[in-house]
């Protein structure tokens, strides 16, 4: 992850400012709630050293935090991380969310479970930016060496004299300082930390007890509207006409109006984007009941287009022909890994499939939008609001700096909302309206226009030698993969741009002879990122493989992976992948779970372990399965690496919650494909992970010192083919196609 | 339409709508009361838990004109200030992840508490499996359930 440090001191905050536009003088103020950003200016107000923090003269800290909170708990790391080197008493600090001002916020997005890595080090330089300033103001009020001045909690101190100054008595001292700069400061040591390493509570958690907390599609402004689009069902479909006669009826119905499709946009670079809406027919109404009522009564003639044809059959058969068709791009070559084969004491081959899945947030798509006289304004979920700020003016022609982007809290996202679709879908049909309108997506919208994690194909070959170690490893990956849904022509000329392997590439199994190699599947469904990515669907395969290769060796799963591992701390294959570390966690893994310790009849245990966003997780499962076939997952003991876990109970809950959402494909969840369109539409045919299905959860996680790794994504790697494997412990049969099917493990012999 | 009144949280409201409007929107869009959610409108999700008298009531499948004189309670009825003990147990077990589907899961186990004081974990399970959370709370969901009962009790 690319580090985005960057110092915005105070001067540089006021230049960029007045280059927005913005009347911005000492201080300004966000309202919560979505209301505008209202801008003023402050004689005596708040000491705004940098842009993350604001301290008022009665002491009161409040942290603007740049990136989405969408339950990772980013504002609560982010504010640990300025508190800490602040050194603030973290109960007392007020959360904002920081103004969608590019210039000055630079890691406003979040994905790729960045948003502690990037904070760790810009972050705290904030905060520790601030505290310096603080200290020369008290030592230019004292007239005393800087260095005899310590902090604590909040307020300066001079030991000699005895005399304290809290920050909020220093603010008016320390607005008429020179800039410090942020690259100046230096940051605590492990040792001195007293927030980082704690499982400090979140500081949203009391408004997400008692129906405070303002998500997107609860966004309320006067004399608002509300809207839901009409989507041909069949993707790449078009309008091909409406009668709105009924609709219009419908009482509380304001309008009914075609909106076109959006394709390329040229924001992003790389050629610009493909927005990829399905356009269709908007429907707006003073509810958002009556807006979906009126939705109901239109007439709708679709055109199919050209992808009326496609199933999830159809596909299968590309997918598979794609299996050993020559690839289009070749990401491992280590010796010959066909001529090893060829030559090996023992052959096993294994193909593995993993169908499309939706995101499923809790809270649909929707965006309100406001089409003023010459600005717009947008309250939206979102893991991008800087280029949904670039986007809707791109689109509507207006300065970035007239487009103003109030990020609410987002009712999960998993990647879903790192698409920019929604957002301009309500720009479109708020600039027909002239007042605020929410458009907002029923659940059939969510689950029949997801961008879902795409479908996978995995042909896996392996060779062994007398010894039962691996002289051939290949695997071949196929998917239909997510670049071309949204990429120019121009960056999918380099087949490597659409090549799917991560998470298979960073092998860490010794082998002498890798090839790793892709084929895509073309495909109309749109896919993009969800929860993982790649490492979804190719940690699958790798480690349901290795287990199939440690059967085949006659070797325990565990035994066979640590033996396994190279001798050399890092892989060559992964470039950061440290197998010591990949072994320590799959070794307490084991340990806590038992590993080896006899289950009752039917009862099974599974391994898997994976490296991801700088993280390394191990799960060791056990499930039981019925004679019906019914597969239920009891446990699932945790190990985790992720560097300096900055809370520790985040840590776990993140650990939690991806292994709970990784189960959901795992037991359910499937999309199928007929006539070019998904065939579920609700929880009803999509089912997702229930409190019932939930199994015990114990995570352990690695004391260390080093930076920290991600963690929003990295636990569900592991899980699908932890869970497989165990069912291969308590029954012999492998499941190597999600979700699983229980036909195939019905009435076994108890293993 | 049809004029109405709707006994919310305590508060009496006058309201004119349809009488086939789910509670639900009456909820969110009419009296502004944002914090019972939309998740799917089919009565699968249970974001959109309210309590009708001691009843939990899934509002999108339920029509603003059958609720009658019934006591309705929200989530922001539940009480003043976080002082419900399950409040007290998401907040001590740090429940919540994104939220959304929070308010659904607090009124459920509130009514499921209501009717069985001391459930099992099989009861919990089972009482609040129509209840889906995305996030994966479900292990602290439970755990703050089961330390409401006891400290209920």
């Amino acid at each position: 992850m690319t580090d985005t440090t960057t110092e915005v001191g105070r001067r540089e905050f006021l230049r960029i400012g007045a280059s927005t536009g913005v009347a911005l003088m000492v201080g300004f103020y966000l309202p919560s709630k979505g209301r505008a950003a209202r801008w003023q200016s402050a004689q005596a107000g708040p000491f705004t050293p940098n842009a993350w923090v604001r301290i008022t003269p009665d002491n009161q800290v409040t942290v603007l935090v740049e990136k989405p909170e969408m339950g990772q708990g980013q504002r609560t790391t982010e504010a640990m991380l300025l508190a800490e080197e602040l050194d603030i008493d973290f109960s007392t600090i007020r959360i904002e969310q920081a103004p969608t001002i590019p210039d000055i916020y630079k890691s406003l997005s979040t994905g790729g479970s960045g948003g502690t890595r990037a904070g760790w080090g810009s972050v705290r330089k904030a905060g520790a930016q601030a505290r310096a300033m603080f200290v020369m103001a008290a030592a230019q009020q004292w007239n005393v060496d800087k260095q005899e001045c310590r902090t604590e909690n909040g307020a300066v101190l001079h030991a000699p004299t005895g005399r304290r100054f809290t920050y909020g008595e220093l603010v008016e001292q320390a607005s008429k300082l020179p800039e410090i700069s942020a690259s100046t400061v230096s940051l605590k040591d492990t040792k001195d930390f007293r927030f980082i390493g704690k499982p400090l509570p979140r500081v949203d958690t009391p408004s997400k007890v008692d129906g405070s907390a303002g998500f997107g599609i609860d966004v309320r402004v006067p004399n608002m509207l509300y809207a839901v689009i009409a989507r041909c069902p069949h993707f790449g479909g078009r309008l091909q006409n409406f009668d709105a006669l009924g609709a219009k009826e419908v009482p509380g119905v304001h309008a009914v109006f075609p909106v076109p499709p959006l394709g390329f946009l040229d924001i992003c670079g790389y050629g610009g984007r493909n927005l990829n809406t399905a356009g269709g027919v908007a429907v707006v109404a003073n509810s958002t009941w009556a807006a979906i009522q009126g939705r109901k009564a239109l007439k709708l003639n679709w055109n199919r287009g050209s992808n009326g044809n496609e199933t999830t059959d159809s596909l299968r058969k590309v997918l598979d022909g794609q299996a050993t068709a020559p690839p289009t791009f070749i990401a491992l070559d280590r010796g010959n890994a066909g001529k090893s084969l060829d030559k090996a004491a023992k052959k096993i081959e294994a193909t593995y499939e993993l169908p499309f899945t939706a995101h499923a947030t809790m809270e649909p798509m929707n965006s309100t939008v406001h089409v003023r006289d010459g600005e717009i304004e947008i309250w939206s979920p979102t893991q991008w609001a800087n280029v949904i700020q670039d986007e809707i003016a791109t689109l509507s022609g207006l300065p970035k700096n007239k487009v103003i982007v109030n990020m609410t809290l987002s009712g999960g996202s998993f990647g879903r909302r790192a698409q920019w679709d929604y957002a301009a879908e309500a720009w479109q049909v708020a600039r027909e309206i002239k007042k605020p309108v929410q458009l907002v997506w029923t659940r059939e919208d969510d689950i029949q226009h997801d961008f879902y994690r795409e479908y996978s194909y995995h042909r896996l070959l392996g060779g062994l030698d007398q010894q039962g170690r691996i002289v051939s490893w290949s695997h071949r990956v196929v998917s239909t993969p997510i670049r071309p849904v949204f990429d120019s022509a121009e960056s999918l000329q380099d087949p490597q741009h659409s090549a799917e392997v991560g998470g298979a590439d960073s092998l860490p199994y010794f082998s002498p002879n890798i090839r790793l190699d892709y084929a895509p599947a073309h495909s109309a469904v749109p896919r993009a990122w969800w929860r993982s990515v790649e490492s979804s669907f190719n940690a699958f395969a790798v480690e349901c493989f290795i287990d199939e290769l440690a059967h085949a060796a006659g070797k325990d799963p565990y035994e066979f992976r640590v033996g396994l591992l190279h001798e050399d701390a890092n892989v060559p294959t992964g470039e950061g992948l440290d197998t010591r570390k990949f072994r320590s966690v799959l070794q307490l893994a084991a340990e806590k779970a038992g590993w080896g310790k006899p289950l009752p009849v039917g009862w099974g245990r599974g391994i898997a372990c994976h490296w991801s966003f700088d993280s390394y997780v191990a799960h060791v499962a056990e499930v039981s399965v019925q004679k019906d076939g019914a597969v239920h997952v009891r446990r699932v003991v945790t190990a985790v690496d992720c560097g300096t876990a900055v809370n520790p109970d985040g840590v776990r809950a993140m650990a939690e919650g991806a292994i709970n959402f990784a189960l959901t494909p795992v037991l359910g969840g499937e999309i199928t494909i007929k006539d070019g369109a998904a065939e579920q539409s609700n929880f009803h045919d999509f089912q997702v992970l229930r409190m019932n299905q939930a199994p015990d959860i114990e995570v352990y996680i690695m004391p260390s010192t080093d930076p920290p790794g991600g963690m929003g994504e990295p636990g569900v790697p592991p899980l699908a083919p932890a869970v497989a494997n165990a069912i291969f412990a308590a029954t012999g049969v492998r499941v190597r196609r999600l979700p699983i099917d229980s036909r195939l493990l019905k009435n076994l012999p108890a293993s | 339409m049809a004029r109405m009144n709707l006994l919310v949280n305590a508060k009496k409201y006058e309201i004119d709508v349809a009488p086939e409007t789910p509670l639900l929107w009456v909820l969110r869009d009419t009296l502004g009361l944002t914090g019972t959610k939309f998740g799917c409108g089919m009565g699968l999700c249970g974001a959109c838990t309210v309590h009708l008298d001691a009843d939990a009531a899934r509002s999108c499948q339920t029509p603003v004109g059958s609720v009658g004189a019934k006591k309705i309670t929200t989530i922001e009825g539940l009480s003043a200030d976080r002082s419900h003990p399950l409040q007290k147990a998401w907040i001590a077990q740090q429940v919540p992840q994104c939220g959304y589907c929070q308010s659904g899961q607090i009124m459920q186990a509130a009514a499921l508490l209501i009717k069985n004081p001391r459930p099992t974990r099989d009861e919990i399970d089972q009482a609040m499996s129509g209840n889906i959370c995305r996030c994966g709370t479900y292990q602290r969901i439970r755990r703050a359930i089961q330390q409401a009962a006891k400290e209920a009790a």
